[in-house]
């Protein structure tokens, strides 16, 4: 492998990497900031509770997020250097605004957040927490903003035979950024949702399986609809009282419904960016689609030896006549085009072979493919909406199961609940996969409105790598970021588990004090109110230390 | 090419500088206390404190040094653009010890067992020593120069930058951030580990300011003006001021007059350098400059907008930060350490059956 292969792989990972912890600390905000609200507004002790416990693991999460953020904003000048020289005009702006517009925002209220449980008032901790959470919107736009450029250039003048910014408003208002925005975001929620079902599917379950909540049957011999939960306590073990009964109930009802809200807006949101895609980076969706002939229909199944590139033997196995059309112009007859005509409009327009220039190194005089990898785009694009219908379907099931106040007993129903969790993952994981990959082998697509003009832009990845860096430097760095991600994600999982597995009073351990003076003592008559007088925390200057 | 520098440009260069400064001042302490974890503390609560001192303002902190690097990608590319690639090994220990660095503060306390705990107070020194090292390095390189050919890349393989410049700069953020720490303990605690802290203070102060003097007088002889010559002057009379003051028992001053020995110090630097953004050492013809490494005006324009926005709500929102945690921590302030208990014990404490 050269330095293009390796700098790309190690671009890959580390975005993906990133791209894990990013929609959980989005959509894991947003969820903590609208509990704490509603905790702030009605009193009721099992919103402090969610707050607490979602939020210690939105915190647990938030930290892999930043460090790794931080690789990704250095990795552009450090491994593709040309690529920064050639756009940096343009697109070290928004990167710069996200630093100062929205990344202190976000650390600078996160801090205040979590050690202000004591020194803030309420409703000023609150606005704390939704200016941070409003920060990593906006940082997500920036960074949306800087990507789209990449997808599809606008606002700018080609100057020195380098893109030079003429048009701010057109940048930033970039179409493409404005329906990837919604669709990410919505992503991001779609993770939270999965994520607050799944655990607290766990702990409901375990509630019951432990013998602490049980099912009454009200009427011997009549429908199964008849049954009653009877929500107990275990005096003993801190925050297992009904307090945490409802804590999980709603939290997991609020997943569900967060979930499916969230697939709606995605789908939705996917749909215009569909649309947009067709008319902006054509090749992409046909890769999409595997079609490699023109046609209206859409793929479902496609069989064949896809990494061929030439299309010679792909064949569909199940399609949907008309539909690729209706995505792609809302009627069903369109003829759209695949990637046999495009490949040669692409050569016309774009050259057939790597320009004979020396950043090209041995890659020029190489003939270019325009289709990216296929097997890649295509099962990509339906890895991405099949796990976010899986997680949807998942959420609507959900709803219906627990409408009585409680999971059922099935173990593996259980267990079904937890692995959802990263079918969201995978979904938003896919997505990202699709869209980059499927640019290739531009790193800066090129924009077709603007064919033919002196001022069209475009970049081959191949001519953005950092000449003056060999090949052994970024695969050193490859390998030791690769392994210190792998270690990491083990850490972060261990202690996420070890968290969840411990409950609210993971997040409170002022619970356990409750919990101790009930042990061996008699109960206290069971008022329902739980351990609602003793969560007051000591009057320490620290709530959340470390 | 010879450009001559535009004054958006010069802004630009100013306030790149102004990013550096602020990441150097403000980081420098929790850098510091980051190593002290290791070299100053006595034990597990003391470690806590120090810990919990830079707890809520550490991750800001960082972020400067994310806007310096995004504000060079986006007022000057080609300088972002040589300086990362041409420092891509030192640049790479630098991003893993931050990394190290960051999940240690949060995950230190969040397993009761003292070798997870040793463990990450281990990753937190060794992270802050290792990024102080590499951010003053590569700063070193900036002011004295890298081999770069005409386009502006790295010649002469992965280590070429590695000489004593850089082994300077390094030590002196290094030795900088250890004393910054210092005099920071010194203002957030209070108790045994206020007056130790202090007197560490005064009694490494003149040792530790040393490398970055040397580091200034090295610039200023080689392209140093009579204004540069001047700010030199004043870091070191602020030097000296801090280390009477320190001694003299006033703590809050002292921390301002090293503050003002950094902000002279690097003045000194940024203001010999100018106009030379990245000097070339194969060839003064290809060094990069304010004129010719820039963005266009427009794009310094709009960012200039943005900065006279940001940077003031910035500034205002960190400060306020830093008062309401003002309170001084002691070794009593912090809260006893529990560990998580699974909650799923439930049948053996209740005698219920399933």
């Amino acid at each position: 492998m050269d330095a293009l292969e390796i700098a790309r792989w190690q671009f890959g990972i580390t975005t993906v990497y990133h791209f894990m912890m990013v929609p959980l600390t989005i959509g894991l905000g947003l969820v903590v900031a609208v509990l704490e609200t509603v905790w702030v507004r009605t009193g009721k002790v099992e919103f402090l509770r969610m707050t607490k416990f979602w939020g210690k693991l939105f915190l647990i999460n938030f930290i892999m997020g930043v460090a790794t953020g931080i690789v990704q904003e250095f990795q552009f000048g450090m491994a593709w250097s040309e690529y920064s020289r050639f756009v940096g005009d343009v697109f070290g702006a928004p990167l710069a605004m996200e630093a100062l517009l929205a990344f202190f925002v976000e650390s600078t209220f996160l801090g205040l957040w979590i050690f202000g449980w004591k020194l803030l008032r309420p409703g000023l901790h609150l606005a704390a927490l939704w200016i941070a959470v409003i920060g990593s919107a906006v940082s997500a736009y920036f960074i949306i903003v800087a990507n789209s450029w990449m997808q599809h250039p606008v606002g700018v003048k080609v100057v020195d035979g380098r893109p030079v910014m003429t048009d701010a408003w057109a940048v930033f208002t970039n179409n493409t950024a404005l329906v990837a925005v919604p669709h990410t975001i919505l992503g991001a929620l779609g993770v939270a949702g999965g994520f607050l079902l799944g655990i607290a599917w766990y702990h409901l379950w375990r509630r019951r399986h432990d013998g602490i909540d049980t099912v009454e049957v009200a009427q011997e011999g009549t429908a199964r609809g008849k049954q009653r939960v009877v929500v107990g306590e275990a005096v003993g073990v801190a925050g297992r009282d009904r307090t945490d009964h409802a804590v999980w109930l709603k939290s997991l009802r609020i997943g569900a419904v967060v979930a499916m809200i969230s697939f709606a807006g995605t789908a939705i949101t996917g749909d215009l960016q569909g649309k947009l895609m067709f008319e902006q980076q054509p090749m992409k969706m046909a890769a999409a689609e595997a079609a490699c002939h023109d046609g209206t229909s859409f793929s479902v199944l496609s069989v064949g030896n896809l990494g061929s590139k030439d299309c010679s033997d792909v064949a569909a196995v199940i399609e949907i006549p008309g539909l690729l059309s209706f995505l792609a112009h809302n009627d069903f007859t369109t003829n759209i085009q695949g990637v046999n005509s495009l490949q040669d409009q692409y050569r016309k327009a774009y050259g057939t072979a790597v320009p004979d220039n020396p950043i090209y190194g041995d890659r020029a005089g190489q003939a270019i493919n325009y289709v990216p990898v296929m097997e890649v785009t295509y099962w990509g694009f339906r890895a991405m909406i099949g796990f976010g219908g899986l997680a949807a379907l998942a959420a609507l099931i959900a709803l219906v199961i627990t409408r009585k106040g409680t999971v059922p007993e099935s173990r593996w129903l259980m267990r079904l609940a937890v692995l959802g969790i990263f079918a969201p993952f995978g979904a938003n994981a896919a997505g990202w996969i699709f869209t980059e990959m499927g640019r290739q082998p531009f790193v800066v697509a090129p924009n077709p409105a603007m064919a033919g003009s002196v001022d069209q832009v475009f970049m081959f990845t191949a001519a953005a790598v950092s000449p003056g860096v060999t090949a052994g430097e970024i695969l050193t760095s490859l390998i030791v970021l690769t392994l210190l991600y792998a270690a990491l994600m083990v850490v972060e999982v261990r202690l996420l588990v070890t968290y969840i597995r411990g409950g609210v009073a993971s997040a409170m351990p002022e619970l356990a004090e409750t919990a101790q003076k009930h042990d061996g003592g008699p109960h206290d008559g069971g008022d329902g109110t739980g351990g609602a007088v003793a969560e007051k925390p000591a009057d320490d200057v620290l709530a959340f230390a470390y | 090419m010879e450009t001559l520098p535009t004054a958006l440009g010069t802004t630009w260069f100013c306030a790149i500088a102004v990013l550096w400064l602020g990441y150097l001042f403000l980081e420098g302490f929790d850098l510091g206390v980051g190593m002290h974890m290791k070299l100053f503390a006595r034990g597990e609560r003391e470690r806590r404190v120090l810990l919990n001192t830079i707890g809520p303002v550490w991750d800001g902190n960082e972020v400067w040094l994310l806007t310096a690097g995004g504000a060079t990608f986006a007022a000057f590319p080609r300088w972002y653009a040589s300086l990362f690639s041409a420092l891509y090994l030192p640049l790479t220990l630098a991003l893993v010890a931050l990394i190290f660095r960051a999940v240690a503060i949060e995950y230190r306390g969040k397993v009761h067992s003292d070798r997870w705990r040793t463990a990450w107070d281990w990753a937190l020194a060794l992270g802050s020593g290792v990024a102080a090292f590499c951010v003053g390095a590569m700063l070193a390189l900036t002011t004295t120069g890298l081999p770069l050919d005409a386009n502006g890349d790295r010649v002469g393989g992965p280590f070429v930058w590695l000489n004593g410049y850089a082994v300077l700069g390094g030590l002196a953020v290094v030795a900088f951030a250890l004393v910054h720490g210092l005099a920071f303990l010194a203002l957030k605690t209070d108790g045994e580990i206020r007056t130790r802290a202090h007197g560490a203070f005064v009694r490494w102060l003149p040792l530790a300011v040393l490398p970055l003097v040397v580091w200034v007088l090295a610039v200023q002889v080689r392209t140093g003006a009579w204004w540069s010559w001047a700010l030199t002057v004043v870091a070191a009379a602020a030097a000296v001021t801090a280390w009477l003051l320190g001694r003299r028992g006033s703590e809050g001053r002292a921390f301002i007059s090293l503050a003002a020995f950094l902000a002279a110090g690097a003045a000194a630097i940024f203001s010999a350098v100018y106009p030379v953004v990245l000097p070339s050492t194969l060839d003064a013809a290809n060094s990069l400059t304010v004129g010719s490494a820039s963005s266009s005006d427009y794009t310094l324009g709009l960012m200039t907008v943005v900065a006279l926005i940001g940077l003031p709500l910035v500034l205002a929102y960190q400060v306020w930060t830093y008062w309401v945690f003002r309170r001084r921590l002691t070794v009593d302030s912090i809260p006893t350490a529990h560990s998580v208990v699974p909650a799923i014990v439930v049948r053996l404490v209740t005698g219920k059956s399933a």
